[in-house]
């Protein structure tokens, strides 16, 4: 086998990755910014409950909580190894995307909020047009780092049987016996997927950022 | 026959332990300027609060016209839209343009058209002398002029009454006057309004009503004349000498 065979093959694993990522970061950020608004605008008890789940889900090892979800999802339904692996590491990441939109919504919130409603719009036309337009602004440096953790993470669900590019990297090292050279491949590519993502964030923040004199 | 626009009736204001005032009374007739000061701390800005229901008061009520708008079951969406409200930090509106800013409760709250909402926000930005700024983010715009900004944002809801709150003082002294002369030609337009400011020369020339407040109370009131000439207590006549002295001061450097 010669070596572009070789890259190729872990290459390979890259939709897996990339759909792993695509899954779980979304469902991420949809669960985290609605209980992110919730923790923010929906009272005390509500404020409660988020925080625990927030404490929870960011006190134990990814890696743990995704067996933990995997089998207790395919328990109730019947879910592939790659959806119920990228619906876990939803869940994970809406903990962390949540506090991320909580932070957002915070420093803008009060006085922008009084500011809408004395002109007469609703909590929550006040929230919608005025509160996150700005919060989403803020948000991106921080969640452009999440984007990163989850596309390493994306690897955790190797443990689940998905082959995506790690899973590729152990199984062709072994057969080949050349396992530096494998994880070196899965290493690289990893970086790549990293580095365009974080490139592309930092290209929207410009672009979305509100012009202003210095 | 003077009519009330404003009435506030043994408004009482309770934050936890804190009474801030207590059985504050106050009428504000049609047409009029009233200009409300006082020591920081005094209540003023929660006063201001209380008419537009950004806080609600523990006690008392509050007319606008024949309306009781601290009346159980009140909208208060609806009230809001009513009274226009101007504040100390601008609070514009940081992703919108002056015409987004403007535009908002037009489109959202009034359900304009895009460009009925478009007409009008124009028309607004030019009674503050701003209608060349109106793609401008408040980020490109000096102080003076988002708090012009801010002024054409609460008329544009052709609300009954303006409320001030302190609307120049985080303004650099040279930009103080362009903002008053926007609020000299409202109120000789016949809004009314409620201004609460240490702006003495404002005061003097503009109020038909200056009110002293200190800790809570309503110490007293009356015209400009009556309030800097002939003040019935001591504690006026010392307020009003201290405050003139110093924003005096502060309005000569900026000459
Ligand atoms: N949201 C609030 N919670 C608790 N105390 C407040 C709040 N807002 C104002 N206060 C207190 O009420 C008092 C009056 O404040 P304020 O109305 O801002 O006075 P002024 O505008 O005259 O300077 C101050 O002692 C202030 O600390
Ligand atoms: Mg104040």
């Amino acid at each position: 086998m010669d070596f572009s065979q070789f890259l190729s093959y872990i290459a390979s694993g890259t939709v897996y990755t990339v759909g792993v990522t695509l899954i779980a970061l979304p469902a991420g950020l949809l669960i985290g910014t609605i209980l992110a608004l919730l923790y923010v605008y929906g009272g005390k008890v509500a404020a409660r409950v988020m925080n625990l789940y927030s404490t929870v889900f960011r006190g134990i090892p990814p890696l743990v909580l995704l067996f933990i979800l995997f089998f207790a999802v395919t328990r109730g339904v019947n879910l592939s190894a790659f959806w119920a692996g990228s619906l876990s590491l939803g869940m994970v990441s809406s903990a962390y995307q949540m506090e991320i939109v909580r932070g957002a919504l915070l420093s803008v919130s009060g006085d922008q909020l009084m500011a809408a409603r004395a002109v007469g719009l609703s909590r929550l036309q006040a929230i919608r047009y005025v509160v996150l337009p700005q919060a989403v602004r803020l948000a991106i440096p921080p969640w452009s780092n999440e984007a990163a953790i989850v596309i390493k993470d994306s690897s955790l669900v190797y443990a689940l049987g998905v082959p995506e590019i790690l899973r590729r990297a152990q199984l062709i090292g072994a057969s080949s016996q050349r396992y530096l050279l494998a994880y070196l491949s899965a290493a690289i590519i990893y970086f790549l997927l990293v580095y365009a993502t974080t490139r592309l964030l930092n290209h929207l923040e410009q672009k979305l950022s509100i012009p202003s004199n210095p | 026959m003077p009519k009330p626009i404003l009435t506030i009736k043994n408004l009482t204001k309770i934050y936890g332990q804190n009474v801030i005032f207590q059985n504050l009374n106050l009428t504000v007739n049609e047409g009029d300027t009233v200009v409300i000061i006082g020591p920081s701390g005094t209540g003023k800005s929660t006063l201001l609060r209380c008419i537009n229901l950004l806080t609600r008061p523990n006690e008392g009520q509050i007319w606008l016209d024949d309306l009781e708008i601290t009346a159980k079951g009140t909208d208060e969406d609806q009230v809001r839209q009513h009274i226009g409200m101007v504040f100390q930090n601008f609070l514009l509106f940081n992703h919108l343009t002056a015409l987004g800013n403007v535009k908002l409760g037009l489109t959202k709250v009034k359900k304009m058209s895009e460009e009925e909402a478009t007409k009008k926000a124009m028309h607004e930005l030019s009674r503050v002398g701003l209608a060349d700024r109106a793609n401008h983010y408040p980020g490109q715009l000096s102080g003076g002029q988002q708090q012009r900004v801010g002024i054409a944002r609460a008329l544009a809801m052709d609300p009954r009454v303006m409320l001030f709150d302190e609307p120049t003082s985080a303004l650099d002294p040279e930009l103080i006057g362009e903002v008053l002369e926007v609020m000299r030609k409202l109120a000789l337009d016949g809004m009314t309004m409620v201004v609460v400011t240490h702006e003495m020369g404002f005061a003097r020339e503009v109020a038909d009503r200056i009110v002293f407040m200190e800790k809570g109370h309503i110490v007293e009131e009356g015209s400009p004349d009556e309030m800097f000439n002939h003040p019935k207590f001591d504690r006026t006549r010392e307020f009003l000498w201290k405050i003139t002295e110093l924003y005096g001061k502060k309005e000569k450097e900026a000459e």
